[in-house]
């Protein structure tokens, strides 16, 4: 089974975030880089697959020639074969990133053979649009499902699983080829070995440079939410505290008397 | 005068979900400001239509659009997608507008996606114009973007727990339109085959009205059987912080955050969160929290509206006397 | 956010290790109303101490930082936060071996007791997952240990809560240091303003930003250390406790790994140094980890991973153990390397706690303590002292070439006399041209250019044959050359000129000025205009500070000499008395002929007859139109002056002195003379050397037969001394035989141990062991010389020793016990 993984560089917040002075980026000087949890879901789950029933997986990103250390970071846990679709760093929107995927899928396809499956994080980490997949998918013609946890492929055919919105779990069954779009909890990725990493050092990357553009949707500028900071009401400490609660939660509603 | 702004509501239990009623605020200001109708096109069988139409009288809809084709269900992400298009197309419509939830984007990324539209999710200010100036979240909350949408049909999902939703109410409900679409069987391929109900008696923690979360704090998944104690006690469910899934002291379906659930419930009890700004976007919606930490200067005291400085409240406490 | 009190005895800014040991030591001396301000949450406040590998090896060949190291672990032992693991440290290669026998010594020496070299099988024997292939041995010392630093910092905070002593402000930020007078008075937080009476910045990589709200100058620099987890080894499965196995330093890679639980944690110093600006900092709120936990940069660190994979093969390499954790940890580097401890220089009672490590923390806290408390502590702290600084020490270029230079040298192989080769030169002789086209080798002292030998003495060593020493190995042939003994020998042959630039002089003026001397020193410096007076400078303790002369110009004008190394801050000590200035250049001229070429030079224009002109006076002579400071004085053991020209005029005398000097044979003369052969013979002691708080007069054989009426720092506890036979006696030893076991001559550079003829430790009645204090040639006396301090049973004329050197005994001979010079006891050459 042939697997594509799609990636992309995002700084790793943790804390309060600092934007550039012009308001159009993160200040990323002391942040480090990496891929959204559920990427890191999506590359574990090809690595997985294929180490279960052979194939070849392949991770891909478009994003600025520094993408390479996330490629890397793939391959480091298993993944052979790495593409960069090298920007010059500007933000693309979905639809020109769909469109720039889309491209390098066929021409990778021409050359290779299809790709059976392949796999996108839910959402990018920092745009959020909840849609590249979809795209992807759209353009080649090939089922979709979003939002997936659980992902058995069969011959021919792939069973995903996913929350529903209620509760409890709905399942899918695409033929393959298609493309699937996991969160996270559809595994624990691995960590990295250090044999791993210095593979994964020496390996060739693939790469090409799509030409900028916009698909309609273009950031202006971007800027912290109104910080919404209380000054928390002490209820006490510890035990000691145990009946300002329930007085606490007496009030609001949730504790009848 | 354009043409309709198209809601696209969802449903859970029979109603309205609150997010599509959210969604529908905007989509009654952007036909406000663009003088024109609001039409909604529920996603429901086609034969509770009717009912799902009803209920969203009193919240400004012109007209409730049935699909004509009794295929659909709800479980066909691509057949509605391709109504939803169909019906756009033909009504001039100027936008689309519904819930960013995990369904809502799914579904408009496909309308999206067939129209060749560019998609904006999980805005917060929608402001028409020659180009549309959009607010939306990135970082899920954490950030606000700026940006412009231009396009034919503005495609919009609009981010949960951020505006008010509208109240049904008893006036006179929308005008139900029957309209055909022309739907293929790649349309209906992708479908859900099969369906596991929630475990029994367990309460969502995107319905519950109490949630305690436990983080690095609770120290264990063991740790967890107290949490699980108050929660029962008050009738809610219990999540946990990346930290917590990560570990395996629970499963990763209870996370709260960014790569988990956002929940709104009325009270969330954060038991040993140090709230990171990943765990603050998932719970910032609740109506009331209380942080229980040993730290009283960790983060999560910073949204918190009430505080317990210590451990959590153990054996003692009067909420299990 | 905390409130805060508005009033404190002392306010401890910073609660890591430092701030937190600062605050239980100051308690436990008896402080009161000491305030604890952290912008950070406790226990952890996102510090250096937060991410900190934690582990002690005890071993450093610095006397001063291993005293804080040892001190340290016996804290930590004694709260109980210390695992003792054993550390190893390995070698790749014979060079690196050859220093671990070095290392050895060094624990010889300050006593890190049971330290011993293994194999590389006994090595495998503690550390079965080392391919011990790859190493030729390694060192061993079983008092190694780790400590959990962050519960240290908890236990200290509360014992001097216990003690009623110690108010904590957590999460409150400083904002501003007000300074009134010259002297702190109060810190601005945004909880509020502290009046504080003293002040201590213990802020780490944070410490310059935080002094210069004071206008003090703290010159760290924050730096990169990176380090990797990886885990779960399966190796470590069954691991029991935290730490199984010994801590290894991979010496040659400058990489340590150590097993925790089922982790196994990689650090390197490897990597080119990553330097940051205090101010670029990110808040606490901004940083992903913590500020000091920065993104990892795996291209700096991945290429060290081969040589982790090589050690370690059967961990390192293994497929299934993931690195779970990688950061680029924030710490602190200072331009020497040492800490920065003391109060500054620009503030009074505002104290730096910087640039210091968690092996060194309680140590330094104490000894801080204790100076801030009674001026005495127990330790000399004179290498960390703030006070050493010379201003140009203090610039953003200086401290970053000098870091950027140290970094990679953390686990380097370091010769005592090695030199630093950026940011030079900085400070230059007059003659510095004239230095240049003698061939001088220059080494640098307190930012001056220094000749240290001149290359076109050469022509000397034909003159002198085998009298100058020579160096089979290369390790004391390092910073070194034949030609030094050639110039000493000249000199006492002749006449040598000597550039004697790195002095700090500083002139002592006004009213007050007699009353201040005499109270800091302990000899009678209210002597006759003229006179030149050498003394030390005690403590409160009778520890010696300082050594130094002092020449009175006039009934109300001194002009203090001293060092350079120590030369800022002995004017800091002066300067706390009252305030100096001055400045001049030095040049010395000694040797039998030096009369005779002054004469020439002075042209008739002062008496410099041994009438004329006694031993240490000093008088105005006139050389070639400049007006001149001459002082009969002499650290060499010949007849001789030191000169003090203006500094712009000093190429003038310098070309001068030249030119009546050369006809008679008179030789340049570089320091390797002044400051190490000629001194050794003459048995004159070195501050920082034999001179140190941990010695007394007494012992160092410098007490006088008198004692002057006026009272001085120390005189108490002087007075004390004499009153009893001392623990310890400085002797000067000669070297038998320098012939090791594979028939090369070795030369000991100082710092060895003394031990018995049998190998045993010497320890005195006060517990301090024997080492080599000073080192060098004595070509005039044929011996290799050897200073040391040792109990009066050994200090006799004849005892027979042994100094171990590079794993090797050699045997040695007491030559003199006591003061008395070896060579020209009687001191007739200087007298002449």
């Amino acid at each position: 089974m042939n697997i594509l993984v799609c990636v992309k560089r995002v700084p790793a917040t943790g804390g309060r975030i600092v934007l550039t002075p012009d308001g159009t980026d993160i200040d990323t000087r002391y942040l480090g880089f990496t891929v959204s949890p559920h990427e890191e879901c999506a590359v574990e789950e090809a690595v997985r697959i294929v180490e279960g029933r052979g194939g070849s997986t392949t991770v891909l990103t478009l994003g600025p020639a520094a993408a390479e250390d996330q490629l890397r970071d793939a391959m480091a846990i298993g993944i052979e074969r790495a593409i960069l679709l090298e920007t010059d760093g500007r933000d693309w929107d979905p639809v020109a990133t769909a469109r720039a995927i889309v491209e390098a899928i066929r021409a990778q396809e021409s050359a290779n053979g299809p790709f059976d499956l392949i796999l996108f994080g839910n959402e990018s980490a920092d745009s959020g649009g909840f849609q590249v997949g979809i795209r992807v998918a759209a353009a080649l013609g090939r089922p979709v499902v979003t939002g997936i946890k659980s992902l058995a492929p069969g011959e021919g055919s792939v069973v995903a699983r996913r929350e529903a919105a209620g509760g409890g779990w709905e399942t899918f069954e695409l033929p393959l080829p298609a493309v699937v779009s996991v969160k996270e909890g559809i595994n624990l990725p691995r960590y990295p070995s250090v044999p791993g990493r210095l593979r994964a050092r020496k390996k060739e990357i693939e790469r090409s440079t799509p030409a900028w553009q916009s698909g309609g949707l273009d950031k202006v500028v971007l800027r912290l939410p109104a910080t919404e900071t209380t000054q928390a009401e002490v209820l006490g400490r510890g035990a000691e505290a145990a009946p300002a609660v329930v007085d606490l939660l007496t009030r609001i509603g949730v504790l009848g008397r | 005068m354009s043409g309709p702004v198209i809601a696209l509501v969802t449903s859970a239990g029979g109603g309205p979900d609150r997010a599509s009623l959210e969604a529908l605020t905007v989509a009654r200001q952007i036909a406000a400001a663009t003088g024109s109708p609001v039409e909604a096109i529920v996603v429901a069988e086609r034969s509770s239509a009717g009912g799902a139409a009803a209920s969203l009288a009193g919240l400004g809809v012109a007209r409730a659009i049935v699909v004509e084709d009794d295929r659909l269900t709800p479980d066909h992400p691509d057949g509605w997608a391709a109504a939803v298009a169909q019906v756009a197309e033909t009504r001039a419509t100027s936008a689309i507008v519904g819930p960013g939830t995990e369904r809502g984007n799914d579904l408009l990324a496909r309308v999206a996606a067939r129209l060749d539209l560019p998609m904006a999710a999980n805005c917060l200010t929608v402001e028409p114009g020659a180009t549309w100036a959009i607010s939306r979240q990135r970082w899920a909350g954490s950030l606000i973007e700026d940006c412009r949408l231009t396009a034919r049909i503005k495609v919009l999902t609009i981010a949960p727990n951020t505006v008010a939703a509208g109240a049904p109410d008893g006036g006179a409900a929308p005008a139900v339109e029957s309209v055909p679409v022309t739907l293929t069987d790649a349309d209906l391929a992708v479908h859900v085959t099969g369906r596991e109900a929630p475990e029994r008696g367990k309460i969502s923690l995107t319905d519950a009205k109490v949630v305690v979360g436990g983080g690095r704090g609770v120290g264990s998944g063991e740790g967890f059987a107290e949490l699980e104690e108050l929660a029962s006690l008050l009738g809610g469910a219990v999540g946990g912080s990346r930290v917590v899934t990560s570990a395996g002291w629970r499963p990763h379906a209870d996370q709260i955050g960014q790569t988990g659930l956002r929940i709104a419930p009325d009270v969330y009890i954060a038991c040993g969160i140090s709230g990171a700004i990943q765990h603050i976007v998932g719970c910032k919606a609740a109506k009331h929290i209380v942080a229980i930490n040993t730290d009283a200067e960790a983060p999560i005291m910073g949204v918190a509206d009430y505080a317990v400085i210590g451990d959590q409240i153990r054996r003692r406490s009067p909420v299990r006397a | 956010m905390s409130s805060v009190p508005t009033h404190a005895r002392v306010v401890i800014i910073g609660a890591g290790i430092v701030g937190n040991s600062m605050a239980w030591h100051l308690a436990n001396l008896g402080w009161r109303d000491i305030v604890l301000v952290e912008k950070g949450v406790l226990p952890n406040p996102g510090g250096s101490t937060g991410h900190a590998s934690n582990f002690i090896f005890l071993t450093d060949h610095s006397k001063e930082m291993a005293a804080f190291t040892i001190d340290s672990a016996h804290q930590y032992r004694e709260l109980g936060v210390y695992t003792e693991t054993g550390g190893i440290e390995v070698a790749r290669t014979p060079e690196r071996m050859e220093e671990l026998k070095r290392r050895m010594a060094s624990s010889l020496s300050w006593g890190v007791e049971d330290a011993r070299i293994l194999t590389p099988a006994e090595v495998k024997a503690m550390v079965p997952f080392i391919d011990e292939s790859v190493i030729l041995g390694g060192f061993y010392t079983p008092g190694v240990g780790i400590v959990d630093s962050l519960q240290a910092g908890t236990l200290m905070r509360q014992k001097a809560q216990d003690l009623g002593a110690l108010t904590i402000a957590a999460g409150v930020e400083v904002t501003g240091i007000d300074v009134e007078g010259g002297r702190v008075r109060r810190v601005r937080t945004d909880a509020g303003d502290i009046e504080a009476e003293v002040v201590v910045i213990a802020c780490g990589v944070w410490s310059p930003r935080i002094a210069r709200m004071a206008g003090a100058s703290i010159p760290l620099t924050p730096a990169v250390h990176q380090m990797i987890d990886i885990g779960p080894v399966p190796m470590f499965e069954h691991t029991t406790g935290d730490v199984g196995f010994p801590i290894i330093r991979d010496m040659d890679t400058n990489m340590y790994e150590r097993q925790h639980g089922t982790g196994f944690e990689i650090g390197s110093y490897a990597h080119r140094a990553i330097l940051m600006d205090a101010d670029d900092i990110p808040s606490i709120a901004a940083s992903a980890l913590s500020p000091t936990m920065l993104p990892f940069t795996k291209e700096d660190f991945d290429p060290q991973l081969e040589d982790s994979l090589a050690l370690f093969p059967e961990i390192v390499g293994d497929e299934k153990a993931g690195v779970k954790l990688a950061i680029n940890g924030l710490l602190s580097l200072t331009p020497d390397g040492n800490p920065i401890i003391g109060e500054t220089p620009e503030v009074k009672n505002l104290w730096s706690a910087a640039a210091i490590w968690i092996k060194e923390a309680p140590g330094i806290a104490k000894c801080l303590a204790e100076w801030m408390t009674h001026g005495t502590p127990e330790i000399d702290p004179h290498g960390s002292d703030i006070a050493r600084f010379y201003d140009h020490h203090k610039t953003a270029q200086h401290i970053a070439a000098r870091t950027t230079e140290g970094y990679n040298k953390t686990y380097g192989i370091v010769h005592p006399m090695e030199q630093w080769a950026s940011n030079r030169p900085i400070r230059l002789s007059p003659a510095y041209d004239r230095h240049v086209e003698l061939g001088a080798e220059f080494f640098e002292a307190a930012g001056w250019e220094r000749p240290f030998w001149y290359g076109t003495n050469e022509s000397l060593l034909g003159e002198y044959g085998d009298r100058v020493m020579p160096r089979q190995a290369e390790w004391e042939s390092r910073w070194w050359s034949p030609i030094i003994n050639a110039e000493h020998l000249a000199m006492r042959d002749r006449a040598g000129l000597v550039d004697l630039s790195a002095f700090a002089i500083f002139d002592i003026t006004g009213p007050g000025a007699l009353a201040a001397l005499e109270h800091l020193c302990v000899n009678k410096v209210d002597v006759a205009v003229g006179r030149t007076v050498y003394t030390p400078l005690l403590n409160t303790a009778g520890g010696i500070l300082a050594d130094l002369t002092i020449m009175r110009l006039a009934d109300d004008h001194f002009r203090v000499v001293t060092g350079g190394g120590m030369g800022m801050r002995d004017r800091k000590i002066f300067q706390d008395a009252l305030a100096a200035d001055g400045s001049a250049q030095l040049f010395g001229l000694w040797g039998p002929l030096a009369r005779d070429i002054l004469g020439l030079a002075a042209d008739g224009s002062a008496d410099i007859s041994h009438k004329g002109f006694p031993f240490l006076t000093s008088k105005t002579v006139d050389i070639d139109g400049v007006r001149t400071l001459a002082s009969r004085i002499s650290y060499v053991g010949e007849l001789g002056w030191e000169i003090y020209v203006p500094i712009e005029q000093g190429l003038r005398v310098w070309d001068a002195l030249w030119r009546a000097g050369r006809p008679h044979g008179m030789a340049p003369v570089g320091i390797g003379t002044y400051a190490v052969t000629s001194r050794l013979e003459k048995g004159y002691r070195a501050h920082g050397a034999e001179l140190e708080l941990d010695f007394d007069l007494v012992e160092a054989g410098m007490a006088r037969p008198t004692l002057k009426d006026a009272d001085f720092v120390g005189r108490a506890a002087y007075e004390k001394q004499r009153s009893h036979e001392p623990a310890a006696v400085l002797c000067t030893l000669t070297v038998d035989d320098p012939t090791s076991s594979t028939g090369v001559k070795r030369y000991m550079l100082g710092r060895e141990p003394i031990l018995t003829p049998d190998g045993q430790r010497i320890v005195d009645a006060k517990g301090r062991g024997s080492y080599v204090t000073s080192a060098g040639s004595g070509p005039s006396v044929g011996k290799h010389l050897l200073m040391t301090y040792l109990p009066p049973d050994q200090a006799k004329q004849g005892t027979k020793l042994a100094v171990e050197y590079f794993g090797e005994r050699y045997p040695v001979t007491v030559a003199v016990a006591g003061s008395t010079p070896l060579f020209d006891p009687d001191n007739s050459r200087i007298r002449s």
